[in-house]
């Protein structure tokens, strides 16, 4: 089964993302930040990653830039949570790398299609 | 798959109230006119978060509320709004009144809606938006489904550079229509010597035929991908093209989670009933349960073997010394579980102050240091409220009017400081102002007055100071309405003394005033001395031992009365007999059979005399008044190795006890500490 990496700062939208996913017969890993995310990644090898957008230390967008970057996640799939409905953050999220979005709020129903859709 | 979002609520609880308290710390930073680009950024993230998962876990009223402020705070960290104090002052007002909802929320009980919509009012007209605007324009494009439809999707070569495969997108599209016919156009593909993989050259014509699909659901499909390719929508029905539009949005709007009726919970009481604990502090546990289990599989041998001989008792002795070992460390590491940085009581602090100085037209300072001491979360959570009683106190009655200030030469502003620091086995924690001080006189009259203390008796300053912790002290005249909210000092220090501490003052007239308290590391546990009076075992806390000595009979003085006091050095000690206080029976009542443990509570000295020394040991405090009741002078009990009870006995509280027992024999022990 597919790998996740789940980062987000707030711990709540994190347990909820991972509980979902794991029900779902995922392994997840989480992350906090970017930059936890970012050495998450560059030690393991995901098949997929899920980062919100605003978080301290390094930003989602800051840390999809950078991961895309890595030669073993140059067609990895990465969906950006977002509350911004603004089409600002999505085209700095795409021009960074980013494969999608998540627009927040969303339920676990709608995280799970999401991602098959994504893992097929 | 349904999943309760219920079980993720007391996270989110917990992190929205420490956002708040982030973005109250970071608004009040603000408002000193420090405007720091990073500071603005973290108090946004924190309503941000706030938002995203009040929406989430179905929190409508404050995702609803908090996009507001958020909307304000973008507008200040974009420079688009410039940081003024009444902005400032509305969001903090805004913190208050979301604080409020989800206290409201998780208490199960009703939203101030009054209060909401008032602070809703004053964000938005900052904003300068009217009140109906966020009933935003749905999509008007066309949703005629027909037969179906030929979407022609040509990528651009980068397209998989964003992890995006067009292999899914069919899919998905497969997915939506009975059949998809699909055709691609090789066309544009290089050689192969020329082709990059990573590369996309193709395009496709899908048809999608039946499954009564939107050009909403095919739009969706393409959203992610909207930039990076040409997309055609033809309905198959009328053939006429409907070209795309830049329409991205359209079907992205956020859909609000149906009702906020699921926001009902059980009521809770206010002290958070879950921790969060620092990784390296859990692995520190299995490490140690791993250290354990090693043991007890090495001793569980000794079990099973059948014979004993010298050198299996010897490994068991080695055994067992480790197993001592390791539970002690066990033990050290779950206390350290329940250890938070004191910064959880002390955040509070520099809003109270704005507040108040605000209030009483004072200028004040505050000082912080050693937030990240830390303690018992217990203690923690009940420390709060004396604390914020005494830094109150200090700004009402300590810190003088910045003209009274000036004109005792003084700088215009008073300075209080809060500081918390490790000393010996206890935390203590000191507000100090540079205000007016205790008046002497003043207490002194009011005590004789209300009949504390008799007009003869003369009392060292200290003494007098302390009266203002004699229950009954408290007067109207020198209470405010902050200050004096049916609380007097006794009940500070009655709370304090609840949790095994200890509050003290020492004051200068015009200098000011400090109030030391002393904290236990841990409730649970404590280190002991056992005494032994007759068959009966005492234990006294380590920490308020100050020496035990061989009483040498000339050192006795008789005093008024059946009053007697040692004197150790320069000072006169009274001495307490602790079988007369319990009523039980000494192996002797000749004072130099015995010993006398010197013993000290909030500056005072007693000398404890009792039969034996019978060694230190760590003992878990068992409590008194859930298991019996409370008992003036002993603070809980434990259970010894052998299976006895012994009594733990309150230093603070014996003291209490036998200067009572003095004055109702008209005996007071004036000057004995002096």
């Amino acid at each position: 089964m597919a790998t996740i990496l789940a980062v987000d700062d707030s711990a709540s939208m994190r347990q909820m993302v991972t509980f979902t996913l794991k029900g779902a017969g995922y392994q997840v890993v989480e992350a906090a930040d970017g930059q936890e995310a970012l050495n998450k990644a560059k030690s393991q090898q995901f098949d997929l990653i899920i980062t919100d957008v605003n978080m301290p230390i390094m930003d989602g967008i800051t840390f999809i830039k950078n991961l895309r970057q890595e030669a073993n996640y140059k067609f990895t799939p990465m969906l950006m949570l977002t509350t911004e409905s603004a089409a600002d953050k999505k085209s700095a999220g795409k021009a960074a790398g980013a494969t999608g979005w998540i627009v927040k709020p969303f339920n676990p129903d709608q995280l799970l299609n999401t991602v098959k859709k994504v893992l097929g | 798959m349904s999943i309760d979002l219920e079980q993720f609520h007391e996270t989110f609880y917990e992190e929205s109230f420490e956002g708040l308290d982030i973005m109250e710390s970071g608004l009040l930073e603000l408002e000193q006119g420090e405007v720091d680009l990073e500071n603005i950024n973290t108090i946004f993230r924190s309503a941000h978060s706030i938002k995203g998962g009040s929406g989430t876990f179905g929190f409508t009223a404050v995702a609803e509320f908090t996009h507001d402020m958020e909307t304000l705070l973008d507008q200040m960290r974009n420079g688009e709004r410039q940081v003024t104090v009444p902005v400032v002052e509305t969001l903090l007002g805004s913190v208050d009144v979301l604080r409020n909802m989800l206290n409201a929320i998780r208490d199960g009980s009703e939203i101030d809606v009054d209060n909401v919509s008032e602070m809703t009012t004053a964000i938005k007209g900052i904003l300068g938006v009217a009140d109906d605007v966020s009933v935003a324009t749905e999509d008007t494009s066309s949703n005629a489904g027909g037969k179906g439809w030929i979407v022609n999707f040509a990528p651009f070569v980068d397209i998989m550079k964003t992890g995006n495969d067009t292999v899914r997108l069919m899919r998905e599209l497969n997915s939506l229509a009975d059949t998809a016919e699909v055709t691609v156009n090789n066309e544009s593909l290089p050689p192969l010597n020329e082709l990059d993989p990573e590369d996309c050259h193709q395009s496709w014509c899908i048809k999608l035929i039946g499954g009564d699909v939107s050009e909403d659901e095919i739009r969706e499909v393409f959203a992610w991908v909207d930039d990076e390719c040409d997309l055609k929508i033809e309905s198959l029905a009328d053939g006429k093209a409907q070209v795309s539009p830049e329409q991205t949005d359209g079907s992205e709007q956020q859909k609000t989670p149906a009702k906020s009726g699921s926001e009902k919970r059980a009521n809770k009481p206010a002290e958070s009933s879950s921790i969060r604990v620092n990784i390296s502090k859990v692995d520190e546990l299995i490490n140690m349960v791993g250290e354990l289990v090693i043991t007890q599989s090495m001793l569980s041998r000794f079990g099973e073997s059948e014979e004993f001989n010298d050198s299996t008792i010897e490994r068991l002795k080695d055994g067992l010394a480790q197993l001592e070992g390791h539970t002690r460390e066990l033990q050290e590491s779950v206390m350290r579980i329940r250890m938070m940085p004191i910064s959880f009581a002390f955040q509070r602090f520099p809003r109270l102050v704005h507040d108040l100085s605000t209030t009483f037209n004072k200028k004040i300072e505050l000082i912080m240091t050693g937030e990240s001491t830390e303690l018992d979360k217990t203690v923690l959570e009940k420390i709060g409220d004396p604390l914020v009683h005494l830094v109150r106190n200090s700004l009402d009655h300590g810190i003088e009017s910045p003209e009274k200030r000036v004109s005792a030469g003084k700088s215009e502003t008073g300075v209080i400081e809060l500081s918390a620091f490790h000393q010996g086995g206890n935390i203590v924690i000191q507000i100090k102002d540079d205000g007016a001080g205790l008046d002497k006189d003043k207490i002194l009259s009011k005590a004789r007055e209300k009949g504390l203390v008799t007009s003869d008796e003369r009392l060292s300053d200290d003494q007098i100071h302390d009266l203002i912790f004699r229950p009954g002290f408290s007067t109207a005249d020198v209470v405010s309405d902050v200050s004096g909210r049916g609380v007097g000092m006794d009940v500070v220090r009655r709370n304090i003394r609840e949790l095994g501490g200890a509050v003290e003052v020492k004051s200068t007239q015009g200098e000011g005033s400090v109030f030391t308290i002393r904290l236990p590391l841990t409730l649970a546990i404590l280190d002991g001395q056992l005494v032994g009076i007759g068959e009966e075992t005492y234990i006294l806390p380590v920490i308020s031992i100050i020496e035990s000595l061989q009483v040498k009979a000339e050192n006795i003085n008789a005093v008024a009365g059946n009053a007697e006091v040692y004197r150790l050095r320069d000072e006169y000690i009274p001495i307490v007999r602790l079988y007369q206080i319990f009523s039980v029976e000494p192996v002797s009542t000749e004072l130099e059979s015995g010993l006398l443990v010197v013993v000290e509570a909030e500056g005072k000295k007693i000398a404890i005399y009792v039969d034996d020394l019978l060694g230190q040991q760590q003992v878990v405090i068992k409590s008194l008044e859930t298991n019996f009741k409370k008992i003036e002078g002993l603070s809980g009990a434990t259970i010894l190795g052998d299976g006895t009870v012994a009594l733990i006995i309150d230093i603070a509280g014996l003291i209490d006890l036998y200067q009572k027992d003095m004055a109702t024999n008209v005996v007071s022990i004036k000057g004995a500490a002096a």
